[in-house]
C-alpha cells in the first residue's frame, strides 16, 4: 500500500537542520516544509493572555526570535521545567502578523495557520514549526532552564524565556508558503 | 445504609486526577502501537513514536503526559444506599481536584469567569456528572480533557427525517475540520438523540468507552467502523502532517428524544485521552 501511494506522489523528504537563535534571514529562507529541526539556545514561550497584553511589543527582543506557543505544568523539584508541549497556534493568528513585522522569525505550535498569517510569513520571511501536541513530558527534557520574563500574575500563561537543547520540531509552513498540512494530506488522502 | 466519609471521595478524586494525567491508559497505548505498525507516513510514524515514548517518560518521572492537564470531568454513580457523612459531595470532589492538581504538579487551566479570565489556581471547579444508582457503592470516573480538542467539538439539530448519510457527513466534516488543531490521532465521541443539552453529554459519555471496543449493537458498531475508515481516509494523519491515522476510535452513544428532534453532538478528544475510574 505504501509503495502504491509513494508512486502517486512522493512524500516530502525529511532532513535535519540545527537552528540557533537569533536567526538570520538566510537561515529562515533555507527552511523547507517537511524539514526536521533541532533548536539550541534561547526561545520564548507565550500564549493567549500574554499576546492580548503585549500586542505588537513583546517583552523580549523580537529580532530573529523564536516564539513557542506553550505554557508548562509546574516543575517538580530537581527538574528545570514541567511538561511543555504546544498549544493551538490558530488562536494566536490575529496577533502573529504584527510580531513577524517586528522581527520574530519562527513561531512554534500545533494546528493550522490562517491565510493572513501565511501571507505575513511570506512577506517577512518567517516559518511555522510544529511539535507533537501531547508529547509534553518528552519535550521537557530538551529545556535546560526556564525563567519568567513577564506577567507572573498570569500564572501558567506568563511569558517565559527557555534555554533549550536539541528541541525537536518539524517545519509545517515555510517562508515560501509551502504548507505541510496541505501537502501531507494530499499525499495520504484516499 | 452504608456510611462513607466524604474525605474518601476527596482522596479518590485526587488520586484519579494524578493517575489520569501521568499514566496513559493501556487501551490508548495499545491503539497508538497498532497505529504505528500501520501508519504509512514517515512523519506520522515519527510522531506516533514520540507519543509512545512520551507516555513512558511521563510514567517514569511522574510528569504530566500533556501540559494541558485539562478541565476535570468527574462522573459519579452514587449508590442510593450510601450516606455521605462529614462533608458535602460537590465540595469533596472539588477538594480532591484541588489537591490532585497541586500535589501532582499539574497545570491549573480553569478561569473563574469566562470573560474576565482569572485563573482559579487550583483547577476547580470540576464538571460533575452525578447519577443515582441502586446499591451501596460509589463509582467515580475522572476524565481530564484538554481545551484544544474540546474547542473543535460541535452540535447540530437534525430533522427527524434526516438520513444516516447526512449525519455521517456532519460527523466526518467536524472531525476533518478539527484536523491538525485537535492533536490527531483523535478519539471521536458521538451523542445521537436526547435534547440540545443532552446530546453533548452523550457524546462525552461515548468517550469513556475503552478504545478498541465496539458498540453492543452490531449495526451501530458497523456505523462506527465506517466513520473511522472515512475519517482515516482523509489523509490528515498524526498532528495533521499527513498520514493514515487520523482517529484511534469512533464511539457512539444513543439516547431517546422528542418526535420533532434529532440532535447530534460530536465531542472531539485528542490522543492524550486521560480517563481513570475507581469504586468506593
Amino acid at each position: 500500500m505504501a509503495k502504491k501511494i509513494a508512486k502517486k506522489k512522493k512524500p516530502l523528504k525529511a532532513r535535519t537542520i540545527k537552528l540557533v537563535p537569533p536567526l538570520s534571514d538566510k537561515a529562515v529562507a533555507a527552511l523547507k516544509a517537511g524539514d526536521r529541526v533541532l533548536i539550541c539556545g534561547k526561545i520564548y514561550a507565550a500564549r493567549d493572555s500574554a499576546h492580548k497584553i503585549f500586542g505588537k511589543q513583546p517583552p523580549f527582543e523580537p529580532e530573529g526570535a523564536i516564539l513557542y506557543y506553550a505554557s508548562p505544568t509546574p516543575a517538580r523539584k530537581g527538574f528545570a521545567i514541567g511538561s511543555i508541549g504546544p498549544t493551538t497556534a490558530t488562536r494566536m493568528d490575529p496577533f502573529t502578523p504584527d510580531l513577524l513585522k517586528v522581527g520574530v522569525k519562527i513561531t512554534i505550535g500545533k494546528g493550522r495557520r490562517s491565510d493572513a498569517v501565511k501571507k505575513a510569513m511570506k512577506k517577512h520571511n518567517a516559518a511555522y514549526l510544529v511539535v507533537p501536541g501531547g508529547a509534553a513530558a518528552a519535550l521537557s527534557k530538551h529545556v535546560r532552564r526556564s525563567t519568567v520574563l513577564a506577567y507572573p500574575d498570569l500564572g501558567p500563561e506568563a511569558v517565559l524565556e527557555l534555554d533549550v537543547m536539541n528541541f525537536p520540531a518539524i517545519v509545517a509552513i515555510d517562508s515560501k508558503g509551502n504548507d505541510l498540512f496541505e501537502e501531507g494530506r494530499k499525499t495520504y488522502e484516499k | 445504609m452504608r456510611e462513607v466519609v466524604a474525605k474518601r471521595v476527596t482522596d479518590t478524586v485526587k488520586k484519579l486526577c494524578i493517575e489520569a494525567n501521568t499514566n496513559l491508559s493501556d487501551d490508548v497505548v495499545e491503539a497508538l502501537n497498532k497505529a504505528l505498525a500501520k501508519e504509512e507516513s514517515p512523519n506520522g510514524r515519527e510522531i506516533l513514536r514520540q507519543l509512545i515514548n512520551n507516555a513512558k517518560i511521563a510514567w517514569r518521572d511522574k510528569l504530566a503526559i500533556c501540559q494541558d492537564c485539562g478541565l476535570a470531568f468527574v462522573f459519579i454513580e452514587l449508590g442510593q444506599e450510601v450516606q455521605l457523612i462529614g462533608g458535602d459531595l460537590t465540595e469533596a470532589v472539588n477538594e480532591g481536584v484541588s489537591r490532585g492538581y497541586n500535589e501532582g504538579y499539574l497545570r491549573k487551566s480553569v478561569t473563574a469567569d469566562p470573560l474576565k479570565r482569572v485563573n482559579t489556581n487550583d483547577n476547580t471547579p470540576a464538571v460533575i456528572n452525578l447519577k443515582l444508582v441502586p446499591g451501596e457503592e460509589i463509582k467515580i470516573g475522572v476524565l481530564t480533557k484538554g481545551g484544544g480538542a474540546e474547542n473543535c467539538s460541535a452540535v447540530k439539530m437534525f430533522k427527524p427525517t434526516s438520513s444516516q448519510q447526512e449525519i455521517s457527513d456532519f460527523i466526518v466534516e467536524t472531525a476533518v475540520q478539527a484536523g491538525p488543531n485537535a492533536c490527531p490521532p483523535m478519539i471521536v465521541g458521538i451523542g445521537i438523540g436526547g435534547s440540545f443539552d443532552q446530546a453533548p453529554a452523550l457524546a462525552k459519555k461515548a468517550l469513556l468507552r475503552r478504545v478498541g471496543t465496539h458498540h453492543s449493537s452490531s449495526d451501530i458498531a458497523k456505523w462506527e467502523k465506517e466513520l473511522l475508515e472515512r475519517i482515516n481516509a482523509s489523509g490528515i494523519g498524526p498532528m495533521g502532517l499527513g498520514g493514515s491515522t487520523t482517529v484511534l476510535a469512533v464511539n457512539i452513544v444513543k439516547g431517546p428524544c422528542h418526535i420533532s428532534s434529532l440532535p447530534v453532538a460530536v465531542n472531539i478528544e485528542c490522543h492524550a485521552h486521560r480517563y481513570k475510574e475507581a469504586v468506593i
